[in-house]
């Protein structure tokens, strides 16, 4: 590990003034904010990252889970994973955030990881994790290894020649379903971006991964009010029954009305290179009976897109599967 | 946050010997190091002042600093939960945590869980049961066990594997570990957070 200045923030002014002078908010940044760490350590022990100096965030009152006025929800920054999942309204009016975030890593990660650490989690690819291999998201530039070596984890959604990594994020799909809205403070002021518009396609520039500058600061995340009625559910495929990464998610939020879906929120993980929201299979489903020919027509919808390399095939299937299914087990109870 | 914290069973007691430890042979060989900044944490109810390089985790401080060995270092990624300690009563994995940043936290290691002849019931159980063979993940596993108590989880054994998967075991010492875990459970009831 590259040594580093360590600095504790005390309020949000400060972390925004000293990270405003860094190089980048992307990859390779020379100043980073820190809090659970657990993506942030990981990557520095493999040189991955290498900042000059980090701004430990830990203590901005970002940490908790409040009611807005109009029924949503406001998520602090700094809730842990755990907290987040296990808090009664989350489980209550937002259960596809619960069983994604329940899901994803370990107890004990869960206990570290924040929200927006989580909405920044890099891509698991093994060519970014070792920098004794070429790769255009760690070194632009340098090419990509994945795309003729070992790919079967990768995406198949919304890659480019340059780039093929998966974004690896549990809770980035359901806040996908779900329609977040990011909310970041930064040296120009304050702005909102829903969590569609937050992470970037790699195209030719994969270094790239979210529309954060330097100096912007995640403050908090908010949820629309539940949409009545809504059932919800997060189905997560993997090689392992428990901690391990997904091979494909999905995410779906689902009202319908005596056998009719009035309205599908559907989102996607492990195949797209940014949790990927499916306009086109919400289009399927909506005013539409809730039938297996019509969860096939949505899967395949979703998937149409889909680019697979030469290991990661199977995700195609395994994708419209994971969609059917979860379709199926949320319209069941509805 | 708080309804776990709040929650989370005093695993301690309510120790506060609050004498800085002395370490002088440590301080002094650290006092040296470039760019070693002053720390100060509280680990198993005592206070440490140490010179510290920031990148120190809290895993290796605990170990090559307070010589406090029970926390393991396994895959040094947070991946196998060999270093699995409690920070303010929530466990998590040490290696990845930057001991600088834990300073007024309270620490619990193996060590401030349980000695010989004043085992925690978990520890207990796991002799009980027969829950290793090397051994080597053994104190992760309990350190994991021991928070599991006082966390949001079900009845079933099923349950407790899920909850347990941040422990590795190359053994394969599960299933008595589930056990050992089932029986202080199903003994103790303790309370549980809501």
């Amino acid at each position: 590990m590259k040594t580093f200045e360590l600095t504790r923030a005390d309020d949000p002014g400060q972390a925004i003034a000293v990270a405003a002078k860094a190089n980048t908010a992307q990859q390779g940044a020379d100043i980073r904010f820190i809090a659970g760490g657990t993506n942030l350590v990981d990557y520095m022990k493999l040189n991955v990252e290498t900042p000059r100096k980090l701004v430990d965030v830990n203590h901005l009152p970002f940490d908790k889970i409040e009611n807005l006025p109009d029924g949503g929800l406001k998520i602090g920054a700094v809730v842990r994973n755990s907290d987040l999942a296990y808090h009664p309204i989350v489980r209550k009016n937002y259960a596809v955030l619960s069983e994604a975030l329940l899901s994803g890593a370990s107890p004990q990660l869960r206990n570290m990881a924040t929200t927006a650490g989580n909405l920044l989690q890099r891509t698991r690819c093994m060519y970014f994790r070792d920098t004794a291999m070429p790769c255009n998201k760690r070194e632009p530039g340098s090419g990509c290894a994945a795309i003729t070596g070992v790919n079967r984890g990768l995406a198949i959604l919304g890659t480019s020649e340059d780039c093929i990594a998966s974004n690896p994020s549990d809770m980035n799909v359901a806040m996908s379903a779900l329609e977040a809205t990011i909310h970041i403070r930064g040296p120009k002021g304050e702005r909102s971006v829903p969590i569609g518009d937050f992470h970037l396609l790699p195209g030719n520039t994969p270094n790239r991964e979210t529309v954060l500058e330097p100096g912007d600061l995640i403050t908090h995340v908010t949820l629309p009010p539940p949409s009545p009625g809504n059932r919800s559910l997060y189905l997560k495929l993997r090689d392992r029954a428990s901690f391990e990464f997904a091979l494909a998610s999905a995410a779906v939020v689902i009202t319908a009305d005596g056998g009719k879906i009035t309205r599908a929120r559907v989102a996607l993980g492990g195949v797209g290179t940014k949790p990927w929201r499916s306009p086109e299979a919400e289009a399927e489903l909506t005013g539409q009976s809730a039938t297996p020919a019509v969860f096939q027509k949505a899967a395949v919808a979703a998937l149409r897109d889909a680019k697979p390399q030469s290991q990661n095939g199977f995700k195609v299937e395994l994708a419209k599967r994971c969609l059917v299914h979860a379709l199926k087990l949320v319209t069941q109870t509805a | 946050m708080a309804s776990l914290l709040a929650s989370a069973g005093p695993v301690l007691g309510e120790r506060s010997r609050d004498e800085a430890a002395a370490i002088p042979e440590t301080k002094e060989a650290m006092a040296a190091v470039e760019g070693a900044i002053p720390v100060t944490l509280r680990v198993n109810g005592k206070k440490y002042d140490l010179q510290i390089d920031p990148r120190t985790t809290l895993l290796d401080c605990l170990r090559e600093h307070l010589h406090l060995t029970g926390s393991k270092k396994g895959c040094d990624h947070g991946q196998c939960g060999a270093c699995t300690v409690h920070v303010n009563g929530r466990r998590m994995n040490s290696c990845l945590c930057l001991a600088a940043m834990y300073q007024g936290d309270e620490i619990t290691t193996i060590e401030g869980v349980g000695q010989p002849g004043n085992l925690h019931p978990i520890q207990e159980a796991f002799v009980a049961h027969d829950a290793y063979q090397c051994g080597y993940c053994t104190c992760g596993q309990i350190m994991s066990a021991v928070a599991l108590l006082t966390e949001p989880v079900g009845p079933e054994d099923a349950e407790i594997k899920e909850l347990m998967s941040g422990n590795i075991c190359r053994c394969g010492a599960y299933q008595n570990i589930v056990a050992a875990i089932q029986s202080v459970r199903q003994s103790a009831r303790p309370e549980k957070a809501g």
